[in-house]
């Protein structure tokens, strides 16, 4: 039974990481449906967030493998329930839809979005929260002529991490090497 | 020059050189003594500074960069040193795939250097350029694209140390250029650590203890010996075990020769065609004990019904492969030696007689039904396996054997009666036709001192044939002995037994061998006739270096015991 599941890993910051680790899922016929990539608090180590859909037997292994790469330090599988995770989605509107009832200010307020910035021709409202709200949230919003619709990946905290961050800590304070 | 290096050495001043010379002073540094490699434009530099220091590295000119890969893992494998290859860029580095995946799949240590076009003209579809990084990413342990001189010295160390720790295997540094003949100031240090690669693991000394506990209690216990026994050294702590506890050891391929094959416990090779014994018996074992050894499906067979009765300890340096394709009751996450080590000191002295009768009982029913007749033929064409057991006797079991792909391949790891650790070297995990010639080359510069005989099918030998120009112009004293069924023998054999004898392009029209060879200006014989067999390898083994003989075999020999792929090893074929 094939569902949704994180994995986050922690690299080292090099040219090609991200290739070295998606060839990995992709040998085993993976479909990677979202991947961020950032610095951690310590310098030099990258935090990867992928989101998969596949078994949790079958991640457990690849897990392994891409821990086995050279300048991965840990990469972790995680349930939905165990990690904190925001997603954020930006939708560009029409701004004719303001001139008409006010009802997609109150649309806004009430599904804890906001208004980045207006133009004359359209503008652009930004919401945070889980996939499914953020695609609920696209048609209540087509009435009013949603131009387009864009989401970015996950960052997400998990809530047992404390002493695998103990470690990156010491690593702080080892030589980054070549 | 050797002034210049003089006035350095004196006045404690870094020199500076060329990126290409800082190659050579790294290379020699990490214990470099022989590279086999060809060159080209983005790569000269490189060997413009090679001319300086012949006297101190070897460069074997080999003729196609296939065949540098071949040879650095023939000389790794024979020697326990890193190979060494170069090439150039584009169509050079591409040469080298095959060989990088090999040497990944069969854990090989490596360095390839390749040369890439200037840094400016990356990614500009330059003459010769190829993306050689991403090219070889999923089939190297490591690779990196230098493009300044003053990160070459660094590189290097990185490239050596990688390669030949933890689970060794393949690295390629691709140094553009501009690096190769701008100048910098040299420095060599060594590389000791680098934080995200942990090779050695803390050996988990409760897991040892729930090992030990598990191979006390058992009543028919069974090691699996992996190739990993050999990479860690660890063939006397092994038999230790072995020995103390009374337990037989089977051999997976790349495992052979870790253990004598005369030796008591030695229970035969596992796998698909493997002996009977060992792969009936995984059936009947409470307890299996697998070193160094990844549970390939060659081993296997079928997954879902392999020692599914018994409890598994594994010992095994890479963690990736622990729980990968069996689920281990106890896993030991180490170095084969530091592992057996700790083991050894638990292990009550025991007895397993029955057990033991059972692997006899196994063992002549193998002979009865196969191998007499293979070892034995009075009739009839010359057969794959009487010729490997003179090859055997004549060399007493002491040569290197070097093996390509195929049914000769099997045969021969079958019969060859192995003596001494690291005598066995072929292409397992990739199954690599052409591998045994320049191989076979590289094991004899890795040591020179022992006898190495390759023995490769008639359609190998024409993957990487031109390679006799290497051994001719280098003087590489290899016996190569060719069976020539005039078949892709093994698909064959597969077409015959699963495809209804349809042989669908699997029939060869063979060149004069012995021609060839002669063209290489290497002497050859070839025999067809039995009488004529032992005399012939006799003249082989006595005639001076390089040597090609052909032995005509019989067309249409089969090689059992097989197990059918993807099924139970329990079902093993005699016939």
């Amino acid at each position: 039974m094939q569902k949704e599941y994180t994995v986050t890993v922690y690299t080292e910051d090099r040219i090609g990481i991200t290739n070295r680790i998606t060839i990995i899922f992709t040998r085993r016929g993976i479909n990677i449906t979202s991947l961020t990539t950032a610095e951690t608090e310590i310098p030099g180590v990258y935090k990867f967030v992928i989101t998969v859909m596949s078994t949790r037997e079958l991640l457990d292994k690849v897990v392994g493998q891409i821990e086995r790469l050279i300048e991965i330090h840990r990469a972790f599988v995680h349930e939905e329930d165990e990690v904190v995770y925001q997603e954020l989605a930006l939708y560009k509107i029409s701004t004719k839809a303001l001139h008409t009832a006010g009802d997609v200010e109150k649309l806004i307020r009430e599904n804890n979005a906001r208004i980045l910035t207006i133009t004359g021709d359209y503008f652009v409202i930004e919401k945070t929260g889980h996939q499914q709200e953020l695609v609920d949230f696209i048609k209540k919003l087509e009435p009013y002529g949603l131009i387009e619709y864009t989401k970015s990946g996950r960052v997400a905290i998990v809530k047992w991490s404390r002493r695998f961050h103990e470690h990156l800590k010491e690593l702080d304070k080892s030589v980054a090497s070549y | 020059m050797k002034a210049e290096k003089e006035a350095d050495k004196r006045l404690d001043v870094k020199p500076v050189i060329t990126g290409a010379e800082a190659l050579m002073r790294s290379l020699v540094a990490e214990g470099v003594e022989t590279i086999f490699g060809y060159p080209g434009g983005a790569i000269m530099p490189i060997y413009d500074a090679l001319y300086d220091f012949q006297d101190q590295v070897h460069h074997i000119l080999v003729r196609h960069e296939q065949g540098a890969t071949h040879a650095a893992q023939g000389y790794a494998r024979s020697s326990g040193k890193v190979g060494v290859a170069f090439a150039t860029s584009g169509p050079g580095a591409t040469n080298l795939v095959t060989g990088l995946a090999d040497a990944y799949m069969d854990s090989t240590p490596m360095v390839c250097i390749t040369g890439q076009v200037a840094a400016s003209l990356l990614g500009t579809d330059a003459f010769q350029e190829t993306d050689v990084i991403g090219i070889t990413m999923p089939i190297t342990k490591w690779n990196i694209q230098v493009t300044k001189q003053e990160d070459i010295p660094a590189a290097i160390a990185k490239a050596f140390y990688i390669a030949r720790s933890g689970r060794p295997g393949p690295v390629l540094v691709d140094i553009t250029k501009n690096a190769q003949v701008g100048k910098c100031e040299f420095e060599y240090k060594k590389c000791e650590f680098i934080r995200s690669y942990q090779p050695i693991p803390e050996l988990d000394n409760e897991a040892v203890t729930a090992a030990a506990a598990l191979i006390n209690s058992a009543k028919k216990p069974y090691i699996f010996c992996g190739h990993g026994v050999l990479i860690a050294g660890a063939e006397n702590q092994l038999l230790e075990l072995a020995e103390k506890a009374q337990i037989p050891v089977a051999s997976t391929l790349l495992g052979l020769s870790a253990v004598p094959v005369d030796h008591p416990l030695y229970g035969g090779l596992l796998g698909m065609h493997g002996n009977y014994a060992p792969n009936m018996l995984t059936c009947e074992c409470d307890l299996v004990i697998a070193v160094g050894m990844r549970f390939d499906d060659r081993v296997t067979g079928d997954v879902n019904t392999f020692v599914k009765q018994a409890k598994v300890i594994h010992i095994e340096i890479d963690a990736a492969e622990i729980n990968k394709i069996i689920r281990a009751d106890v896993a030991i996450h180490a170095d084969a030696k530091t592992a057996l080590e700790a083991l050894n000191k638990l292990i009550m002295p025991a007895r397993h007689d029955e057990w033991l009768k059972e692997f006899e009982v196994g063992h002549k029913k193998e002979y009865d039904k196969v191998q007499h007749r293979e070892l034995y033929p009075e009739t009839g064409e010359i057969k794959m396996a009487e010729a490997v057991r003179l090859i055997s006797e004549k060399t007493k079991g002491e040569a290197i054997l070097v093996t390509d792909v195929g049914q000769h391949q099997m045969i021969a790891s079958r019969y060859y009666r192995f003596k001494n650790p690291n005598t066995n070297i072929t292409s397992g995990g990739m199954g690599t036709m052409g591998f045994s010639v320049p191989a076979a080359m590289g094991a004899k510069m890795g040591a020179p001192e022992k006898e190495v005989v390759a023995v490769i099918g008639d359609g190998c030998f024409q993957m990487t044939l031109q390679e006799l120009g290497t051994i001719y112009q280098s003087q590489i004293g290899v016996k190569m002995v060719i069976l020539n069924n005039n078949f892709l023998g093994m698909v064959r054999q597969w077409q015959q037994l699963f495809f209804d004898k349809r042989y669908s392009s699997t029939e060869m029209t063979n060149p004069d061998f012995v021609q060839i060879a002669k063209g290489f200006f290497i002497p050859g014989k070839k025999v067809s006739a039995r009488e004529d067999l032992s005399s012939a390898i006799d003249e082989m083994l006595a005639t001076p270096g390089a040597y090609l003989l052909e032995i005509v075999v019989e067309k249409e020999d089969n090689v059992f015991p097989m197990v059918p792929a993807g099924a139970p090893v329990s079902s093993i074929r005699l016939e």
